[in-house]
């Protein structure tokens, strides 16, 4: 499943990084500590958090990332995203806190194959 | 003892303390560099680990920092020596979950006291010696196929 599907089927709103929605999601990681996330995630994951600093592209560039998805309608920093638009990192934002949202991203991830 | 290694690479990059702004640069610009001389996907992944976390603690708790990137054939080596305030108990700071980061520092996501963990557990060798008062210097290798 790519960004793409994943954009369409949760009615998420893209904020930038459109050229990266192709890119197949190979999993997901849910947090808020930049650590956590740089130990624990992988490659071809989205990333699920409510951090909208600019210090989230360079996370989710280095881990090469599908994706960053906002919780909670979070509005990303104006840096974040002229940042993200050149690394070509879609980030997007959902209404959903963070719980809900990575469920119904787990059972997308899942359901199929 | 053979003969000593030629050195494949080699560049040393200037970080500044405090300005989170352009934090990561520098782990972005070696990640690239070693893209580009073909070194293995997962090699690199692992040197954009702990090169950005320590990178982040120069920008956190440091003046300033040279970083020394070094090819040879059979690993990625990369040197962080900082000026700064040093750490007075290296074995506290290197436990999971200890922080002396700030306010200021945790509304960015950063002080989970994981950084060092992370730098041990992606490097293949790893070392850390600090003065305080003086500054800290890291050694990380990550081996090449
Ligand atoms: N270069 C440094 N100079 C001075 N103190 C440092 C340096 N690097 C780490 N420390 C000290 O060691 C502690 C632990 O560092 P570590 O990177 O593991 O976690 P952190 O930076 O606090 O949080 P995280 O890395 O998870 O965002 C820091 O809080 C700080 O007190
Ligand atoms: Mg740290």
């Amino acid at each position: 499943m790519n960004v793409e599907a994943i954009v369409a089927a949760l009615g998420l709103e893209v904020k930038c990084g459109r050229e990266g929605l192709g890119r197949e999601v190979t999993g997901g990681y849910t947090g808020d500590l930049l650590s956590d996330v740089m130990g624990n995630s992988k490659e071809g994951y989205i990333w699920i958090t409510r951090q909208v600093h600019q210090n989230i592209v360079a996370v989710a560039s280095l881990k090469e990332h599908a994706g960053i998805i906002l919780i909670n309608a979070c509005e990303p920093a104006a840096e974040t995203l002229q940042k993200a638009e050149a690394e070509k990192i879609p980030v997007m934002v959902s209404d959903l806190p963070a719980f809900e949202l990575s469920g119904r991203i787990y059972n997308l991830l899942t359901s199929q194959s | 003892m053979g003969e000593p290694k030629p050195n494949l690479y080699s560049e040393s990059f200037p970080i500044e303390g405090g300005n989170f702004n352009s934090a990561g640069i520098v782990s972005t610009g070696i990640k690239s560099i070693l893209k580009k001389l073909g070194i293995p996907g997962d090699i690199v992944r692992k040197a954009a680990i702990v090169s950005y976390e320590a990178e982040i603690n120069v920008v956190s708790y440091a003046k300033k920092a040279v970083v020394n990137l070094t090819v040879v054939p059979g690993a990625v080596c990369i040197e962080v020596i900082d000026e700064g305030q040093g750490i007075p108990n290296i074995d506290l700071a290197m436990q999971e979950g200890y922080s002396t980061a700030d306010q200021k520092i945790r509304e960015m996501g950063f002080g989970a006291g994981m950084g060092l963990c992370n730098i041990r557990n992606y490097s293949d060798d790893f070392h850390i010696e600090s003065e305080v008062g003086k500054g800290t210097h890291l050694k990380m290798t990550i081996q090449t196929p």
